[in-house]
């Protein structure tokens, strides 16, 4: 079974689509981060099928996607962290109540 | 030949004499107060070195007299120049200036090795060896010059040293203002002194001593074409310079009317003392005197050489009255060297250079014995300096006690000692010049016996008198017993031994400078070509009989009936009387000062004061005045309406768009984000639009 290239970057939009839709829509911070590991991983994918129909030969893209991942593991973590911290200080999860930095 | 040429190698490195104890005193100036050991290791051993240049250029000079001319050396060379004419430094190398180098060098490195006894105690240990050492440095510097300007910058660098030191305890205000009073009495000789030099300079274009050089003659060598030429007050030039030069010389030398400060000096810690008045700051003046010799004696007709014999004798006379009537140790040696300073001076006006020069010698190291010796009283009796309270410390200080009847033996001109060769030479040319001055000359001879003999029987003999007065009030809980700690102690060695080995010299030195074994050989070495004045028997005996009369005088008043309580009136007082308080008053000479020329000068500071208050402030005022008024005028006019009102507007418009601006900013991140991909998705419109 042969998948072109053009699937794998339509399901990557598709999925960044979705990601882009989560973050800006939704009000509350932990959907909101949901949304944005989405987006990042519709970035992986992309990498890996250009990879993989352009560089097969050389492995270099698997590391980046594994570092890729990695990190967006370890900002995830932040961004939860993040999330208590505003949480304990708000008592809220909503967006639209964090507005000290408003001009 | 060759002799010739080493002599000429020494003078090119003169330099080397005062050099290590100047470098000892940059580094010491960098030490921290702790560096004790140190700081006296650097300062001895420096001065130890410069002992070895000096005594090695001093042999040097031996031997000279075989040509009936002195051996001189000099060598000049250039400082600096400017525009086409050059300023001069140089260096000598003849008798007077290896045997004063040695002396100083010498007796200064005894000092020193004293010093480190009687400042033991004290916290600015570093801060005074530093000075210390400047102080030999400089005079070291001074001895060697062979040109005024490297004399005169030396001469203030010892005025300089002897300011520091004698207000080396400048928290005592007695000391703050006796080392103003050295500074500032000694700088009115040397206003004379700098007219002097300029006026040479003037006189002759050069202000090196010797050049040795027939086409630019030194200033020295000039002497007798400065007779011709005229000078001030119907004087002629040589006598004129030289009577210039002369005042600084009484104002370095404590002669009389300058003679205030030496006294007061004695609020400088005592080795201090000892080195002013032995080695270096006294002995500058006459060391100059005798080295501008020439000038002073080109004009025999010029009278100079009189004013100086009458400043000298009188200066004799006078101080040694004041010293008979001292009670403070120290004082009565001071007043002793304003008198033994009168001597050679009288000597160099007499027209016997070698004796001043020789009595200058021998009573450095005398005068040096006595003050340590002193220092060594006051260290024993823990800081008493007043002899009433003194008493009985032959039994105590044996050591110091024999040194200091040595260099009393030796000041009061007892026979074969270094003083009586010195004096006798002093009273004899004196005697062949004039007789009154003679006679005057020898009365302070005979004061000088009586009031040092007066102090070794108030300071050594009769019982400790410490304990009176002060510590009566405890006697009873002592029950009788007098041996607290305030009892007098012998001193460690490193203050005994300076004044063991200078007593060596003070009894024995004076053999150089005498007849009787086969020449006199001294005169021999400074002045070969000068014929030695005429023996005179009378002169002779009547030298001894002065000497030996003011021991007699002395012992029949203060030795047979020592004092037996510090309460006592001084014997010489009750015969005295209101005579003595004159005399304990130092003729009232300081309250005249103080009546007078003090007195005057601070009415004139006064109405000064009041000339600057009112014209020279007046004229101030009105001039910031008519400032203010013009700056009144730019401020409201330029200031504030132009450049301010300009600024705040920018200001205020800057400030109102930054408030609407910052509406913007709503503090929703999400709304940041939507703008963002807002930004993002025309960016990619925009480029798919332009590249396709």
């Amino acid at each position: 079974m042969n998948i072109p290239l053009g699937d794998y970057l339509m399901l990557s939009a598709f999925l960044f689509a979705i990601g882009l839709c989560g973050a800006l829509a939704r009000k509350n911070a932990i959907l909101v981060l949901i949304g944005i590991e989405i987006m990042f991983n519709a970035g992986i994918l992309n990498l890996i099928a250009f990879w993989h129909y352009k560089y097969f030969a050389t492995p270099t893209a698997y590391l980046f996607a594994i570092f890729a991942i990695s990190i967006a593991a370890a900002e995830s973590a932040i961004g939860l962290a993040l999330v208590i911290a505003v949480y304990r200080y708000y008592k809220s999860v909503t967006l639209d109540d964090m507005t000290s930095l408003k001009g | 030949m060759e002799h010739v040429q080493y002599l000429q190698l020494l003078t090119r490195q003169q330099w080397l004499i005062p050099i290590f104890p100047l470098a000892a005193a940059a580094i010491q100036c960098l030490l921290k107060r702790p560096a004790r050991k140190l700081s006296a290791a650097l300062t001895i051993s420096a001065m130890g070195i410069s002992c070895v240049f000096a005594l090695r250029a001093l042999f040097a000079t031996f031997g000279g007299g075989e040509h009936h001319e002195v051996e001189r050396a000099v060598f000049n060379f250039t400082w600096f120049n400017f525009g086409t004419s050059s300023l001069q430094l140089g260096f000598i190398l003849d008798p007077l200036t290896a045997g004063m180098a040695a002396m100083v060098a010498f007796v200064g490195f005894w000092i020193f090795v004293n010093a480190t006894g009687y400042m033991a105690d004290d916290e600015n240990f570093t801060r005074f060896f530093c000075f210390l050492s400047l102080f030999a440095a400089s005079m070291l510097g001074l001895v060697i010059s062979n040109n005024l300007l490297l004399l005169f910058i030396s001469w203030e660098l010892v005025g300089l040293c002897s300011y520091l030191l004698i207000g080396f305890w400048y928290f005592k205000p007695s000391a703050a203002a006796a080392m103003k009073k050295a500074f500032i009495t000694t700088r009115i000789g040397d206003i004379g002194f700098f007219l002097g030099i300029l006026m040479l300079y003037w006189k002759t274009g050069t202000l090196a001593l010797y050049t040795r050089d027939a086409l630019h003659p030194g200033a020295l060598e000039q002497a007798s074409a400065l007779v011709l030429r005229n000078g001030w007050w119907g004087l002629s030039a040589a006598s004129t310079i030289a009577l210039l030069l002369f005042i600084g010389a009484m104002g370095k030398s404590a002669q009389f009317p300058l003679h205030v400060w030496l006294p007061d000096a004695m609020e400088g810690p005592t080795p201090v003392s000892a080195l002013i008045h032995a080695a270096t700051m006294v002995a500058a003046g006459v060391f100059m005197v005798g080295r501008m010799y020439p000038l002073f004696r080109a004009d025999p007709g010029g009278g100079v050489m009189s004013f100086v014999m009458w400043v000298g004798c009188i200066t004799a006379v006078f101080s040694a009255t004041i010293a008979v009537a001292q009670f403070d140790i120290k004082r009565v040696l001071a007043y002793s060297t304003c008198s033994q300073l009168g001597f050679m001076v009288m000597a160099l006006g007499a027209g016997d250079f070698v004796a001043g020069q020789f009595h200058l010698l021998t009573h450095a190291f005398f005068k040096a014995l006595l003050f340590l010796g002193s220092g060594c009283v006051i260290i024993g009796t823990h800081h008493e300096q007043d002899m009433r309270k003194m008493g009985g410390l032959r039994h105590y200080m044996p050591i110091t006690f024999v040194c200091y009847v040595i260099g009393m033996l030796a000041l009061s001109g007892f026979p074969l000692t270094a003083g009586f060769f010195s004096k006798d030479e002093i009273l004899l040319a004196t005697f062949h010049r004039n007789k009154w001055a003679w006679g005057l000359g020898t009365f302070a001879a005979f004061l000088t016996a009586f009031y040092m003999t007066r102090q070794i029987f108030m300071v050594f003999f009769g019982r400790w008198r410490g304990a009176d007065g002060s510590h009566e009030h405890d006697h009873d809980s002592q029950g009788g017993g007098t041996h607290g700690h305030h009892e007098p102690h012998e001193v460690p060695w490193n203050m005994w031994l300076p004044i063991a080995v200078l007593s060596v010299f003070a009894l024995f030195m004076g053999w150089v400078g005498t007849g009787w074994f086969g020449g006199n050989l001294f005169h021999h070495f400074l002045a070969p070509e000068e014929v030695p004045s005429q023996d005179s028997s009378l002169v002779f005996w009547l030298s001894i009989g002065a000497g030996l009369l003011g021991i007699l005088a002395g012992w029949l008043i203060y030795g047979r009936q020592t004092m037996e309580h510090a309460s006592d009136q001084d014997p010489l007082s009750v015969a005295l009387g209101s005579v003595f308080t004159f005399l304990n008053r130092k003729w009232y000479i300081d309250e005249l000062y103080d009546a007078t020329i003090i007195r005057f000068t601070a009415a004139c500071g006064i109405l000064f004061r009041l000339v600057d208050k009112l014209v020279v402030d007046g004229i101030l005022h009105a001039i910031v005045w008519v400032a203010w008024g013009i700056s009144q005028v730019f401020r409201w006019l330029g200031d504030e309406f132009i450049i301010n009102g300009g600024f705040d507007a920018g200001c205020e418009g800057m400030q109102l768009g930054g408030e609407e601006l910052s509406h913007l900013e709503s503090g929703r991140v999400q709304n940041y984000f939507r703008v963002l991909s807002l930004g993002a998705a025309i960016l990619l419109v925009v480029y798919f639009y332009f590249s396709t």
